[in-house]
Order: structure tokens, then C-alpha cells, then sequence
């Protein structure tokens, strides 16, 4: 079977791993909106949807419990989606208007490509083998090249929505994400310079990162959310920014913006801005948990390999390219899903921010303390290299 | 770490930046179908970037013409307009206009009506604050905070449909009495309301209180100086959140306020936060006075007995007595007989003074019925508030000022 696929001309592969991103993330976005109106209805008091079924099979026994769960709101959302007729306002850029929810959609699910998502056993040369669609030295750089490139499609959506409330939405998303950019990046530097011994040859490789919170000893073992705890913090919070979730809304703010960029928008153009928020969240939660949570190994100072070996010693099933591969992905989707409901329950806590308090809290706040927290970093590891 | 230097500051007013070079000012209409307007206010906003340059409010939407309705009715039939008033307040706003009537007619109301309007008026005020509260979150963007609110609000609806058979337009108070007797066992249960209440206040305003988002949004955001506020006749917990001491159950007391113990909480400085502040400690405040007014629950009738000729009979007496089936028909036929005169009264609602002013020729129909409805009065003061304002903050003044639309525009 393994054999059989990577005898497959790489063309191929590529293409259907590339349609596999697309099918899970997809999917996964849409849950995500059905995870978080269940997550609101939780923390809120309230059952939540609990309705929907699919026709017919309201018969099957135990089938009840998956609408408790709310399981087919998710098919039904989508579906609606899909069917409802498409709407454009008479006012608006047409061209720039349809254009705005495809920049949101393509470079958010472009990131992907660029994410390790776990891992296998390799059995020829005894160590884990990542899993990822495209291997790059400098996967670092191209997610946030990629990832900014989201930040056209508010402003145009803003802009060719030809409107008040979306030009104001527009303005705000812009203003915002640019802010928040910068912090972001100054706060993975401390992490780069720490896996990168100076002089050596360097690497902004994400797995690179995952590998070297996966050493033996107290410091190899540690994950970098101790080891960098002001980084991860930064990281965090500038993630909340990047990714429009309260309390920095701001581009979307309901209570005074109606909905903000998306006023607009209906149907599948509205739901595809959703998808590219739920991707980037995805993303964003992806990169964290490699940078400082070490990624697809379960807990700190214990790597998935040394687990993988003990098992295999007890049953050697987990030695399985396959076997290990899903339990590697199956860590990573733990840790991201954990990363999600974070999100959500920030959402539903909060309330939520000031336009100009976000831009006084990215820009006076924010980014001295991730200038401050490099130059920190950049010294103290300067010392330790030394001595 | 933060130098002299001040960021791309929306906040700042921004007249010196616009000294620089000419910028064209942007007309933005907020409402009246927006999501935080509350209803169908209308506010014509001038925006300089996200400054409000001027705040022009645009009232009416929901206007129903209800003084001219009064004019047209029988003074019992106007009582279910009185639901729609302050629709989230129902029972306080049918108290206050039976209370102008009475003093009209010249009745002395029993004491355990006073007790009942005392008991339904304060609860009408705890779940009126609730929704203003919960909706005040969702303006400053914390949704579970009105899910939370509403949960209590739902148990307080619920005595009241025990009460009055209706969950939201109650119209509970008749002129002269109520419309029906306090079912056995409803006291304890509100007592039970209580016990279980206050703690969950305090857990949904510690959700709001200390939270610095929360009061970033509020703290110094739309201040109203006591001289304003007394000056646009703002009434209620915007006038106490301004510091000044004026509270209609204090100053002019009615329905035996004055026997009840109970604070008046002022602010300090008259912005969002001390009017949040200001609703928050009303609740427990009106929690107080019911715990009283049930400790001492006076027995009696639920009617004045010199209310006969305004108080329609009961419907067993009309069916087999000839004087109470006269009665009946003229009370429903030509309205109560009033004297001529003049009496204005005004009640201290959950959202501020309400009072009717009615101007009465005689027979069973008032002349002129004014109503000053709060929100009205206290919206007044918009456009001042409003000026060199952030969009937000316009969103954070709405909320605190907590309006609602159907008194304001009647």
C-alpha cells in the first residue's frame, strides 16, 4: 500500500495531497463554526442548536444523541450555504465584490502546504519522518508571507462593497493587521536564534523547531512556551489581532459596524469569509503549538519517538509508518482543537476593544515589549553560546 | 516604555490634524435598524475619520400616537397602553398611570395594593436593569453577559405571568387597585427569586465590573456633569450616575416608599461605568425593599372600596345584580366618571421619572393626557455627549444611557 503510493509520479501525489488539505479543512472550518456555537451555547447556559436531522433517518436508533450534539446544524449550515440564491447588491464593484472572499479563502488555505502536521516512523533509518506537503527551509517566512496576503481581501470587501459601514471595517482591518504583524514576527524571532547555533548553517524551518524541543536533557526536552513564555504570550495575543477574534474584532464589531467588511455579503461569499477566518485560526493555533508547544509530541521532556519506542517494545503495531503517523496527527488535532476552544472561549468572555485601544495596545504596549523581549533573548543566548 | 509620542490616536480629538489639510467629513446614518440602537433610534452621525463631529438623533419611528389615543378611550382602557410604554417595565409603568388617575379621582388606595405596586414595581425595576445590563454587554461586545441576565429575567417573567397572567405587557394595575389578588404562595416564591438572585448578580458584575476591557470602554467615556444632567432633565440612574442625589421614592414618597429602607446609589463622575455602576446597585436595592415589603405584607382588599364607581364590578354580581349591571354597563360604555381638574404624578421608573399629566373636563375620557417618558428626556442630552466621540463609544453611551424607544417616542 505505502509502497504503492510513493511509486506514484510526485505530480500526483502532490495533487492529491494538496485535494486531502482541501477536504479536511474545509470540513474543519465548518465544524469550527458549529464547535463555536456549541462552545457559546455551553459557557452561555443554553443547549444550543439540537434540531436539525437529516431527513429519514430520524429512525435510527441512538441517532438522537448526534442531534443533541448538534452534529447535522453543521450539514445544514453548509447545504443552506451552497443553495441560496446568489445576491449582489446593485451598488457595489462587482468584479472587486466577488473577488474579495477568493484573496480570503486562497492564501489562507495556501498556508497549509507549509504547516508539518505531524509525523511517522520510519522503520529504515529509526526516527521520525515529518508530515508535510511542501518541505520548505524557510516555511516560517512563506506562512506569514502567505497568511498577510488575507488582509487585501477585507479592504477590498470594505471597499468594493461600496458602503459605509464595510469602508469603515475595511479601514480598521487594515490598520490593524499591519499593526500587529510586526509584533507577531519580532515574537518567533527569540525562537529562531535559540534553534539556530550562530555561525552554523541556519534554518527557519518549522520542523527544524518541532525537532529541537524533542532533545534529551532538561533544556532540549523543554517546550519554548517555558523556555519563552513573554514570546509565546506576544505571539498569542497578536494571533487574537491577526485573526479578527474578540476582543480584537475590530474589522467585523457588530454592536457599531453592523458587520463590518462583511455587511454586504450573503450566502457562500459570506460563508467562505468564515472559512478563511476559521482557516487562519487554524494555522495560527498550527504555528503556536509547534513554536512553543512542541508540536506533535505529547508532553515536554517526553518526545513522541521515545513513547513510540516503549509501545513498540510492548506491541510492535505502533512501529507502523501508518499507525504512528495517525497518532502523531492525532496529538497535533489535540493540541490545535484544545488551541480552538481557547479562541472560543476568549470570545464568549470578553468584551470587546476600542478600535483605537487596539491600535495604542499593538503599538505602544505590544511592540516595545517584543523589541524588548528579543533583545533579551538575543543577549542571553549570545552569553550562553559564549561561555 | 511609552514615550511622549501618541499613536495613529483615533481618540484624540482631532481638530488640530484636520487644521493640516482638508478632509471631507463623512455622513453616517446609525439606525434606525442597527444593532445597537435598540430599538429604531435614529442618530445622523457627522464623522471626522471615526470622530463624531456632530450627533443629530432622529426620533419617531415608533411613534404611535398614544396621547392622542388616550384622548379616545375611557380611562380603564387606556391602561394596556401604558404596557407599551416601557415595554420592559410594564408593571411599574401601569402603577404610575393609576396612580396619576387616583389622584384624579380622589381615592385612597388600601395599603396592601400600595404593598403590591411597591413589590411589582421593584421587580419591574430589577428586570428592566437586568436587560439594560445584559444589552449594555452586548454593546461593548460581552455576549454571555446577556444570556446570563436574561436566564434571571425569564424566572422573574415567570412570577409575573403567576401574577397577572401575562409574561411581558402584564397591565396589572387597575385605577383604583389591581386587577387581581396575589396568589397563595407567590410571596415566598419571589422571596426564593431573591435568595437565589443576588449571588448570580454578583457573579454577572464581576464578569463586567473589574474587567479591564470593560472598563476601558467605559471609564471616562460619555461623562455627563451634574449641572448637564439636571440642566436636559435627565432623570433616573443617569441622573444619580452624575451625582446627584434625587430619587422620586426618597424625595416625594408614594405607595409608602418611606416605610422601606433603602439606598440610592450616586456616581461620582457621571460617566458609562457609574451608570453601570449605578444599575447594578439599584437591583440589590430593589431586592432589599421587596424583602420588606413581603415581611410586612398588609392584609386587606386588592381594591379601594371608593374605587366602585371607576373599578369595573365583579362579573358574578354583574350577571344576577340589577345596581352592578348599570354600573358595569356605564363604566364600560361612557368610562369612569372623573371631576374636572388638573393632577400631573410622577413615579420613579426603572429608567427614570415617568409621569402623566392629565387634564380631566369631567366624564370618562381625559381631555389631554401628557406623558413624559424618560427615555425621551434623557436622550436629549445625545448630541452633547456624542461630540468628539469615537464611533464605539457613540455604541458605549447608547447602552449606558439605556432608552427605550417606545416610551420616547409613544
Amino acid at each position: 500500500m505505502m509502497e504503492f503510493y510513493f511509486e506514484l509520479p510526485l505530480w500526483l501525489r502532490l495533487t492529491v495531497q494538496g485535494l486531502a488539505v482541501i477536504a479536511v479543512l474545509f470540513p474543519l472550518a465548518g465544524a469550527c463554526s458549529m464547535a463555536e456555537r456549541k462552545v457559546s451555547a455551553w459557557i452561555q447556559g443554553r443547549p444550543g442548536p439540537s434540531r436539525a436531522i437529516v431527513p429519514w433517518l430520524a429512525w435510527i436508533p441512538g441517532i438522537s444523541l448526534l442531534q443533541k450534539l448538534g452534529v447535522f446544524h453543521f450539514t445544514a449550515d453548509g447545504g443552506k450555504m451552497f443553495l441560496k440564491e446568489d445576491v449582489a447588491p446593485g451598488s457595489v464593484n462587482k468584479f472587486y465584490y466577488y473577488l474579495a472572499p477568493l484573496i480570503a479563502v486562497v492564501p489562507a488555505l495556501c498556508t497549509v502546504t507549509f504547516v508539518p502536521f505531524g509525523a511517522y516512523w520510519d522503520a529504515a533509518t529509526e526516527t521520525m519522518k515529518p508530515l508535510v506537503l511542501a518541505n520548505v527551509d524557510v516555511s516560517m517566512l512563506a506562512v506569514f508571507a502567505v497568511a498577510s496576503l488575507g488582509v487585501y481581501s477585507l479592504i477590498l470587501a470594505g471597499w468594493a462593497s461600496n458602503s459605509k459601514y464595510p469602508f469603515l471595517g475595511g479601514v480598521r482591518a487594515s490598520a490593524q493587521l499591519i499593526s500587529y504583524e510586526l509584533s507577531m514576527t519580532l515574537s518567533v524571532l527569540p525562537v529562531f536564534l535559540w534553534v539556530n547555533a550562530p555561525g552554523g548553517e541556519g534554518s527557519l524551518s518549522l520542523i527544524h523547531v518541532v525537532n529541537t524541543q524533542a532533545q534529551p536533557g532538561l533544556w532540549g526536552g523543554m517546550w519554548y512556551v517555558f523556555l519563552m513564555p513573554l514570546s509565546a504570550f506576544i505571539f498569542l495575543v497578536a494571533l487574537f489581532a491577526e485573526t479578527n477574534r474578540q476582543p480584537f474584532d475590530m474589522p467585523e464589531s457588530e454592536a457599531d459596524l453592523v458587520g463590518g467588511f462583511h455587511t454586504e455579503y450573503g450566502e457562500l461569499k459570506w460563508g467562505l469569509f468564515f472559512v478563511a477566518e476559521y482557516a487562519h485560526m487554524f494555522v495560527g493555533s498550527a504555528i503556536f503549538m509547534i513554536l512553543f508547544c512542541g508540536g506533535w509530541h505529547p508532553f515536554p521532556w517526553l518526545p513522541l519517538d521515545t513513547l513510540l519506542g516503549w509501545l513498540g517494545g510492548i506491541a510492535p503495531i505502533f512501529l507502523n509508518p501508518v499507525v504512528s503517523g495517525v497518532i502523531a496527527v492525532g496529538i497535533f488535532l489535540a493540541k490545535l482543537i484544545f488551541s480552538i476552544f481557547v479562541f472560543m472561549w476568549v470570545r464568549w468572555t470578553l468584551p470587546r476593544f476600542r478600535y483605537d485601544q487596539v491600535m495604542k495596545l499593538g503599538w505602544q504596549k505590544l511592540l516595545p515589549l517584543s523589541i524588548g523581549n528579543l533583545i533579551f533573548y538575543a543577549v542571553a543566548i549570545a552569553i550562553i553560546e559564549r561561555s | 516604555m511609552a514615550t511622549e509620542f501618541t499613536v495613529p490616536d483615533a481618540g484624540a480629538k482631532t481638530a488640530a490634524a484636520s487644521q493640516e489639510f482638508e478632509t471631507e467629513k463623512m455622513s453616517l446614518a446609525m439606525g434606525p435598524s442597527h444593532p445597537s440602537t435598540h430599538g429604531v433610534l435614529r442618530l445622523q452621525l457627522e464623522l471626522d475619520g471615526e470622530t463624531v463631529t456632530n450627533c443629530d438623533p432622529v426620533l419617531g419611528y415608533l411613534h404611535r400616537g398614544d396621547e392622542k389615543i388616550a384622548e379616545n378611550m375611557t380611562y380603564n382602557q387606556f391602561v394596556p397602553y401604558t404596557d407599551r410604554l416601557d415595554y420592559l417595565a410594564p408593571l411599574a409603568n401601569n402603577a404610575a398611570y393609576a396612580a396619576a388617575v387616583e389622584q384624579l379621582a380622589d381615592i385612597k388606595i388600601p395599603e396592601r395594593v400600595q404593598a403590591i405596586r411597591v413589590i411589582t414595581s421593584e421587580m419591574a425595576r430589577v428586570s428592566s436593569h437586568l436587560m439594560g445590563l445584559g444589552a449594555y454587554g452586548i454593546d461593548v461586545g460581552a455576549w454571555s453577559v446577556f444570556l446570563y441576565t436574561f436566564t434571571e429575567r425569564e424566572k422573574l417573567y415567570t412570577l409575573f405571568e403567576e401574577l397577572t397572567g401575562a409574561r411581558f405587557t402584564t397591565s396589572y394595575s387597575r385605577i383604583g387597585g389591581v386587577s387581581r389578588d396575589v396568589p397563595e404562595g407567590w410571596n415566598e416564591r419571589v422571596l426564593e427569586f431573591c435568595d437565589q438572585f443576588l449571588p448570580i448578580l454578583d457573579e454577572i458584575l464581576k464578569l463586567l465590573t473589574r474587567n479591564k476591557i470593560f472598563m476601558d470602554r467605559t471609564v471616562d467615556v460619555g461623562i455627563i456633569s451634574a449641572e448637564d444632567a439636571i440642566g436636559y432633565g435627565l432623570s433616573g440612574p443617569n441622573l444619580r450616575g452624575s451625582g446627584v442625589k434625587s430619587d422620586l421614592r426618597k424625595d416625594r414618597p408614594y405607595w409608602g416608599y418611606e416605610q422601606y429602607e433603602f439606598d440610592v446609589p450616586v456616581g461620582s463622575k457621571g460617566d458609562c461605568y457609574d451608570r453601570y455602576l449605578c444599575r447594578g446597585e439599584e437591583m440589590k436595592q430593589s431586592v432589599r425593599i421587596i424583602r420588606q415589603a413581603i415581611a410586612k405584607f398588609p392584609a386587606g382588599d386588592y381594591y379601594a372600596k371608593d374605587a366602585v364607581r371607576i373599578f369595573a364590578p365583579k362579573k358574578d354580581k354583574v350577571m344576577t345584580s340589577m345596581e352592578e349591571l348599570i354600573n358595569n354597563f356605564m363604566i364600560v360604555t361612557e368610562g369612569p366618571q372623573m371631576p374636572a381638574g388638573e393632577v400631573y404624578f410622577e413615579a420613579e421608573n426603572p429608567k427614570g421619572t415617568l409621569g402623566f399629566f392629565i387634564v380631566s373636563k369631567g366624564g370618562g375620557v381625559p381631555w389631554r393626557l401628557k406623558i413624559r417618558g424618560p427615555s425621551f428626556c434623557n436622550l436629549s442630552i445625545l448630541p452633547k455627549v456624542c461630540q468628539d466621540e469615537l464611533v464605539s463609544d457613540v455604541v458605549s453611551i447608547l447602552g449606558s444611557l439605556d432608552f427605550v424607544m417606545g416610551e420616547c417616542d409613544r
